[in-house]
């Protein structure tokens, strides 16, 4: 048995360190290391609870928005209030924008580039494909980056910046826009979809998301030339690779919903195993600190009565990463499990044939992509211009409030309680937290940990590529991880 | 000190040698950064001719390999021009900087920072967590985060007051929550080019090309402040200094010159300025968007005008107030029309 210390990881959002341990060419054993803690828990502790508006977002540069809106609607739990109609799109267009975005980052940028390693020089689709995605130097970035940012205008017109806004609040959005702002906002995303229907899918966002079956996704990939879309290049690297095979998921998915517009949302909440749906109860929330550095009178806590007491020198912890579960159960989240919830064809197909997979991963992700922002314009659509964005409401002295959304890599809550007008609790859980978690109490190792286990180990690999690519299909977010 | 740094001998210098740490911050600068325009960041940095020898985002190379470039940077086998630096410095738990061990290495973040900064010619905090302890350092700070040279508004942080780089300057600090990418891409052009000397400093060591502007320059709302319009909630048109707690009349930044992502700011966004370049921001002492009084006079006016002068324009101006301002100064669209006699038409 041999163990390999991996890390620093790049390309994921902060630092992370994996061991593994592998034995007959394969992982045997894995241990995932979140080597960062910062402390929001307690820096939130006896603030005014509307600067959680400030806090929150700060807690990730990359999850901004979605940490501002998890926290608005914990906020708004709290306040009882209710958004006015152009309030929820604005937000809408903010959240997804960031999201869309994080997607977008995290296909060019964070994983493709690996198809670039040396490891791989001497597969036939290696010259194209490193020529296109090698990192800095790739053609790609040079297409996507100025893509991305002028699509990142939307933040301009409707949050005045990002990273970090404080135009989301519990009552709406503090930014109206006008008439002639609409209509930049839709030509923003007319130009945003030319570059996705152009140089990302080489197809129609419409075409994209309604692809509903593996057989119809390999039919589409096959009527033009690989070299014609960057999906259909990665198309054509999975299966070459067999990607549909490495870094399988634990079974169990769960997601919050997100992008709610009067009572209905585009994403529902849920979960999903073994082929079915589920509802998703809150109460079943808990964390577990087994293997986390942190000193608690009981293994595991429900977050509204979390705590968050630091204990480096905590024997048998291995983590800054507490352990999230659902009524115990080990549940994996991202793009994959709010695909599954909702009930995608394509992505259940895909699920039901192979498991969960970093191929269904990158899938899932760049689906969600063609749906997002053709739900976008009809948003920008559906903003009724004069009407108001944001409703005002008084903050209650004592209560308590849940914020439980999606970020671009999956379920994210707050739980928040104020006493004496101050925040007396503030408990946050953040998409990797779940997907990277170390052991519980039962030693059941995390969705992460699980599925590296059987990842291929070539001879004298130091940082083994099979790994890189499974850490990476979960988009992981170190800095919200622990917070 | 103060003499720029000679311009290299010719053009075909060789590129500077840029290595990038993150630490304990949320990485909301290198996102920023992604959202570069005119030129992109990519094409920013090859512009600026600077080779990135990592970067924990855009650098292909992960694991042993970046372990043994740190070592070799380290040790001094290899020679490093730049060295940025995003995220506070973890120093806790007591001053062992557990808090954050370098993945793959076992060893504090905080000693590696300190042992590139030796080896760097020039040391670039990029963000106000990096510069002065930021965010992270909010609240009792029990994870002991500090700035680079700068622990709050006091001169030290990890590396000490009197920290030079091999070039000779003090670290530079690009504070901002987040920044601006062209606060970052600009100073670095300007370093590569030779043409970045500590004139070009602020009081707290930040680039004068963002930093001699104040946020107020070029506020959208300037009308209203001049007339004392108030906005009274977040949404509201108005000035947002009396009761919004907008720090834009004392905030050192050109953010309402330089527009963030396209058009916008933070006062444009009807979000009041937090003054995130400064340092200690994250612990204003009141409710970020809650102006604090005394006697219903708002306390921080603008710092170079007399109080009593500041007053005496206030109430005037106040009473000299066309309708049109009044009114839509507690609006969150626009209705009255910009009128010559000074009426409110619709």
């Amino acid at each position: 048995m041999t163990r390999l210390i991996v890390g620093p990881f790049n390309r994921v959002e902060g630092d992370l360190e994996v061991r593994i341990d592998c034995k007959g060419g394969e992982v045997v054993n894995a241990e995932v290391v979140t080597p960062l803690y910062r402390g929001f828990e307690r820096i939130l502790l006896g603030k005014p609870p509307m600067d959680a508006l400030v806090y929150a977002p700060r807690i990730c540069g990359i999850c901004s928005v979605s940490q501002s809106v998890a926290a608005a609607m914990a906020l708004a739990d709290t306040m009882k209030v209710e958004l006015p109609s152009n309030g929820e799109l604005a937000i809408n267009l903010v959240h997804a924008t960031e999201n869309v975005a994080d997607h977008l980052t995290h296909f060019y940028l964070f994983f493709m580039p690996d198809f670039a390693r040396a490891t791989y020089k001497n597969e036939p689709w290696y010259d194209e494909t490193a020529d296109r995605f090698v990192a800095i130097r790739g053609t790609a970035a040079e297409d996507m980056l100025p893509a991305r940012a002028q699509f990142m205008h939307m933040m301009g017109i409707l949050a005045g910046k990002w990273p970090h806004t404080l135009s989301i609040q519990p009552g709406g959005s503090t930014r109206s826009v006008d008439g002639g702002e609409v209509v930049r906002l839709m030509a923003i995303l007319a130009a945003f979809r030319k570059f996705l229907e152009r140089t990302l899918f080489g197809d129609k966002l419409e075409r994209i998301a309604n692809l509903s079956s593996e057989a119809e996704l390999v039919a589409w990939a096959a009527e033009r030339s690989v070299t014609s879309s960057d999906f259909r290049r990665f198309l054509h690297v999975s299966s070459a690779l067999g990607l549909n095979c490495l870094g399988r998921s634990t079974g169990a998915f769960l997601s919050y919903g997100a992008y709610g517009t009067q009572g209905n949302s585009l994403f529902r909440m849920g979960t999903f195993a073994a082929g079915d749906t589920g509802s998703m109860d809150v109460e079943g929330i808990t964390e577990d600190l087994s293997s986390s550095w942190y000193r608690s009178g009981v293994t595991s806590e429900a977050p509204a009565a979390g705590t968050t007491v630091p204990d480096a020198d905590k024997d048998g912890a291995y983590s800054w990463c507490k352990a999230p579960r659902l009524g115990g159960s080990v549940m994996e989240v991202g793009a994959l499990a709010r695909q599954l919830v909702n009930g995608h064809p394509l992505i259940r197909d895909l699920v039901g044939r192979h498991g969960g997979s970093v191929h269904a991963r990158v899938v899932a992700r760049l689906l969600e992509i063609a749906i997002v922002v053709q739900a976008m314009e009809r948003w920008a659509a559906g903003l009724v211009i004069g009407e108001r964005y944001i409703a005002h409401a008084g903050l209650p002295d004592q209560a308590e409030g849940i914020g439980l959304t999606e970020a671009a890599r999956g379920s994210l809550g707050h739980w928040l309680s104020i006493e004496k007008g101050r925040i007396a609790n503030y408990q946050i859980i953040a998409p990797t937290t779940w997907n990277f978690s170390p052991r519980d109490q039962s030693g059941v190792p995390g969705p992460l940990e699980q599925a590296l286990v059987g990842a291929p180990v070539r001879e004298g690999e130091e940082d083994p590529v099979s790994v890189q690519h499974i850490v990476r299909s979960f988009d992981p977010c170190m800095v919200c991880t622990v917070h | 000190m103060s003499k720029p740094f000679p311009e290299p001998a010719n053009a075909e210098r060789s590129r500077l040698r840029l290595v990038w740490l993150q630490s304990g911050g949320c990485g909301g600068c290198s996102m920023s950064l992604l959202s570069a325009e005119g030129p992109d960041l990519l094409t920013s940095l090859e512009a600026a001719n600077i080779e990135v020898l990592w970067h924990p985002s855009l650098s292909e190379q992960s694991g042993r390999e970046v372990v043994r470039l740190m070592t070799r940077l380290a040790d001094g086998e290899e020679p490093l021009d730049i060295l940025c630096v995003e995220g506070s410095v973890m120093m806790g738990p007591n001053g062992t900087g557990r808090f954050h061990l370098m993945a793959g290495t076992g060893q504090p973040m905080m000693d590696w920072i300190r042992k590139l900064s030796l080896r760097a010619r020039h040391v670039v905090a990029v963000g106000s967590c990096a510069a002065f302890g930021g965010m992270t350092a909010a609240g009792d700070n029990h994870v002991e985060a500090t700035g680079l040279s700068h622990d709050g508004k006091r001169a030290g942080g990890l590396l000490g007051a009197d920290f030079r780089g091999l070039a000779g300057l003090p670290v530079i600090n690009i504070a901002g929550c987040p920044i601006h990418p062209g606060w970052l891409t600009e100073t670095l052009h300007q370093i590569s080019a030779g043409r970045f000397s500590d004139k070009d400093l602020d009081e707290w060591s930040r680039p004068l090309s963002y930093a001699r502007h104040l946020v107020h320059h070029g506020c959208s709302r300037n009308e209203f402040y001049e007339y004392k319009a108030s906005a009274e909630r977040l949404c509201d048109q108005g000035c947002m200094m009396e009761n919004l707690g907008c720090k834009g009349t004392q905030a050192k930044a050109d953010c309402n010159i330089r527009a963030w992502n396209g058009s916008g700011s933070c006062l444009d966004g009807n979000y009041p300025c937090i003054n995130c370049t400064a340092p200690e921001f994250e612990e204003p002492g009141h409710e970020f968007a809650r102006t604090p009084k005394i006697a219903g006079i708002p306390v921080g006016l603008p710092t170079d005008m007399p109080k009593a002068w500041f007053v005496a324009l206030a109430s005037l101006s106040k009473a000299a107030t066309p309708p049109r301002l009044k009114e839509n100064a507690t609006r969150d669209h626009y209705a009255p029309k910009p009128d010559r006699k000074g009426k409110a038409g619709s």
